[in-house]
């Protein structure tokens, strides 16, 4: 069997307005678009994953939110109707996805050889996240590929963003090699925001742009250096300054899909692609892609 | 009519006493305590559960689920290897809404939701389950704000209050929260649970002891430091002592009893009875503001703009249109003193004396009225706090003295104006004890009809400079 590879790692936030915004048929609502610089990006993405072939798609969520060690998708097919809990005027979706369960099992078993507290789920009623979905419905929308689903451990408020990113080093290295094992060409997806103070107030038109901005200049800063970091090839330097990041833009970080996604990539040390900024309710999201397949020394 | 809080409970957010109680012997324990309290609630003759929950968090203001009959099937984000929990509730919708209005009345951002399908949260579900099985008693459930703070925790429980009063229910009370929230971050095995740690068990013990001594006010002061202690920061706060302390006027002296206190998966799970009786215990020491509108955020970040500052409070639409302070000369104007309603100064100097337009209470910038305005949008008569107001106007008076370079010290001769002499003047009278009345300026106090916003006092000031 060929050695399998990661060929590409994105940063692909999931604010559920996005999907609001462009009217997908498996949504309820209906809206007059917006954030449109985001679903731009959105676009380019896809049109860049588009040309790489690829499996499978690795996904961490920070709306799985598991107290109890890291969980992973067990089952081969769900389908259902997701109802955002905040922003349920907005988002109501029918699901329909598969899972790439020998994937996660293999991931999973490699991260408890490791010493990390895992878990398989295997419940059939259960109802898959709306961060999953939405993430995976930006990034395909046509749900034609299988996921691996993670669980985001909370460990960074149980104990620090150190020992969340200790973590998460180990369970991006063990992702990897469970890839290059499996013989599987993959995307990694991180399914976070960068700053993440929102407006707690939402417009009479939710979509209305003209009240859409960054929550605050010091979270902007952030944003601006933490993807700078991204774009200069500075992956090392995220690390570093993720505890202050995520303490001071109270940044969606803390849920360790940044940190599992750079592990994965070996700490890319080459410019990622931003291919879109924008704010949604005053939160600072970029999508961003790592293009491994094209630094395939780096990768391997 | 004549509603009122019959009872409150705590209850734990976990689901093993629901789905797996004979798996741990504490977990049994705590499920003869739900039945206990179901059982309670049932004699005490209630006729809505109003939960508040800890499990369902919430970032645009609060949110009251009010789909009349919503059903579906939850399993755990965590303990999905225990079960699934099918549910199907009956929740008041038509509360819901008033609850909502009422919540707008005060200031607060809120918003009902009924969706086919709608996660409701396991806190919730566990609660209701166990408490309510047969849905004979009607229901609400209200979200946990992830940025409330206490003023607008507690205006929620006083919106509820509004409502349960007009409507004259019989209410009971219920948060669904853990006392300490620390889990084992590994898998355990049943028979091995117990609190996580030490520390989190001393906490647990100290408030149940307050509970059980029916100081819940007590609780809801110390709630911040309980959440520093013993809770996982960000996830969810001690907040719901807050709501639950409002909801019973913020009183030390009610009667508790904790029916169970154990451990789930390391976490702190008690099931507490609050009965509104008298234990005969001392009441207060309540030090902290007591809050009846939000006034909406003080927006601490730099970013301010449109879509975070807050309506104008209700109390502004009743009144005349504000103004710029004209210029003149000798003319004194500060930012920190409320716009004038026409075209005068605050102030205005001749020679070394100081002459200022009446002052009220209206706060700069906000023009919300600290102590709640006189009357409500459609003129009728509200309770209002004279001694918040009157102190209010004091803190004007010093804002424009000195911005204008003068002090309090140097106030010569006052001219008080009272809306209703009867009901006022002792109160404004003691907060002038505390503040003016040791610079000892002469003063003049009237009775008249009325102010031209809701207010019912203002001082005319002359002062040296
Ligand atoms: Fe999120």
């Amino acid at each position: 069997m060929a050695k399998g590879s990661i060929v590409a790692g994105c940063l692909a936030p999931h604010p559920p307005h996005l999907v609001y915004a462009e009217n997908p048929p498996q949504n309820e609502p209906t809206s007059e678009g917006g954030w449109e610089q985001l679903r731009w990006g959105y676009e380019r993405l896809r049109e860049s994953l588009s040309k790489i072939d690829h499996d499978v798609l690795v996904l961490l969520s920070p709306h799985w939110q598991t107290y109890v060690g890291t969980h992973f998708l067990g089952i081969p097919h769900f389908e259902g109707l997701s109802v955002d809990p905040v922003f349920p005027n907005l988002f109501r979706y029918s699901y329909d996805m598969n899972i790439d369960v020998e994937l996660s099992k293999a991931i999973h078993d490699k991260a408890k050889d490791s010493g990390l507290a895992v878990k398989m789920m295997e419940n059939p009623d259960f109802r898959v996240d709306y961060g999953t979905i939405t993430t995976g419905h930006m990034v395909n929308p046509a749900f034609d590929k299988p996921l691996v689903v993670i669980s985001s451990n909370r460990s960074t408020h149980y104990y620090s963003v150190e020992v969340m990113q200790e973590m998460m080093m180990e369970l991006g290295r063990v992702t990897r090699e469970a890839i290059e094992e499996s013989g599987k060409k993959a995307v990694i997806l991180a399914s976070n925001s960068l700053s993440h103070r929102h407006f707690t107030t939402e417009s009479e038109v939710p979509e209305d742009m003209s009240k859409e901005h960054i929550a605050s200049h010091a979270m902007h800063l952030w944003d601006m250096r933490i993807i700078d970091y991204m774009r200069t090839g500075q992956a090392q330097r995220i690390l570093d300054e993720m505890p202050e990041f995520t303490e001071q833009a109270i940044a969606e970080s803390d849920g360790g899909g940044l940190t599992w996604l750079l592990s994965t990539l070996s700490v890319p040390d080459y410019p990622a692609i931003l291919h879109g900024y924008g704010t949604i309710i005053g939160t600072g999201n970029a999508i961003v892609e790592w293009p491994c397949h094209a630094n395939k020394g780096d990768a391997q | 009519m004549n509603g009122s809080l019959v009872g409150s409970y705590v209850v734990p957010v976990h689901p093993h006493p629901l789905l797996v109680p004979e798996q741990n012997e504490g977990w049994s324990r705590l499920r003869a305590a739900f039945d206990e309290a179901r059982d309670a609630i049932k004699e005490s003759g209630a006729d809505l559960l109003i939960i508040y929950s800890t499990t369902w968090p919430s970032i645009i203001g609060h949110q009251i689920q009010a789909d009349p009959n919503p059903q579906w099937t939850l399993v755990d984000q965590d303990f999905h290897d225990l079960g699934s929990m099918e549910y199907s509730f009956n929740i008041d919708a038509e509360f819901a809404e008033a609850w909502n209005e009422a919540n707008h009345n005060r200031g607060l951002q809120s918003r009902t939701v009924a969706y086919h399908g709608f996660p409701i949260d396991v806190g919730s579900v566990v609660a209701l389950k166990l408490l309510n099985p047969d849905n004979s008693i009607p229901a609400v459930i209200v979200s946990s704000n992830v940025y409330a703070n206490r003023s607008e925790t507690t205006v929620l429980a006083k919106a509820c209050l509004d409502v349960i009063k007009g409507t004259g229910r019989k209410a009971v009370a219920v948060t669904a929260m853990s006392m300490s929230n620390r889990m084992f971050t590994e898998f355990i095995d049943p028979s091995e649970d117990r609190i996580h740690s030490l520390k989190d068990d001393e906490w647990n013990r100290k408030v149940l002891e307050f509970l059980e001594e029916g100081r819940l006010e007590d609780v809801a002061q110390l709630s911040r430091t309980i959440h520093q202690q013993i809770r996982v920061q960000k996830v969810v706060t001690f907040k719901p002592m807050w709501w639950l302390s409002a909801m019973n006027d913020n009183r030390n002296n009610l009667t508790g009893r904790v029916l169970a206190y154990e451990a789930l998966h390391g976490a702190g799970g008690a099931v507490i009875q609050l009965n509104p009786t008298s234990s005969g215990k001392g009441d207060k020491e309540y030090d902290e503001d007591d809050v009846e509108y939000y006034k909406g955020e003080r927006n601490v970040l730099d970013g301010g703009g449109d879509s975070i500052e807050i309506e104008a409070p209700s109390s502004s639409s009743t009144g005349p249109a504000l103004w710029e302070p004209p210029e003149g000369k000798g003319a004194v104007n500060s930012d920190a003193a409320p716009k004038p309603v026409g075209m005068y100064p605050h102030a205005r100097q001749v020679g070394d004396l100081l002459y200022l337009s009446g002052v009220g209470p209206r706060q700069p910038g906000t023009n919300a009225i600290p102590g709640g305005p006189i009357r409500d949008d459609e003129g009728n008569p509200i309770e209002y706090d004279i001694k918040a107001q009157t102190r209010a106007v004091v803190e004007n008076i010093a804002r424009i003295l000195e911005e204008a370079g003068s002090s309090m010290d140097k106030i010569v001769d006052v001219t008080s104006f009272l809306v209703d002499m009867d009901r006022d003047f002792a109160g404004y009278n003691e907060v002038w004890a505390e503040t003016l009345g040791h610079y000892g300026p002469t003063r003049t106090t009237l009775a008249i009809r009325a102010l031209p916003t809701p207010i019912a006092v203002e001082m005319k000031v002359i002062a040296k400079i």
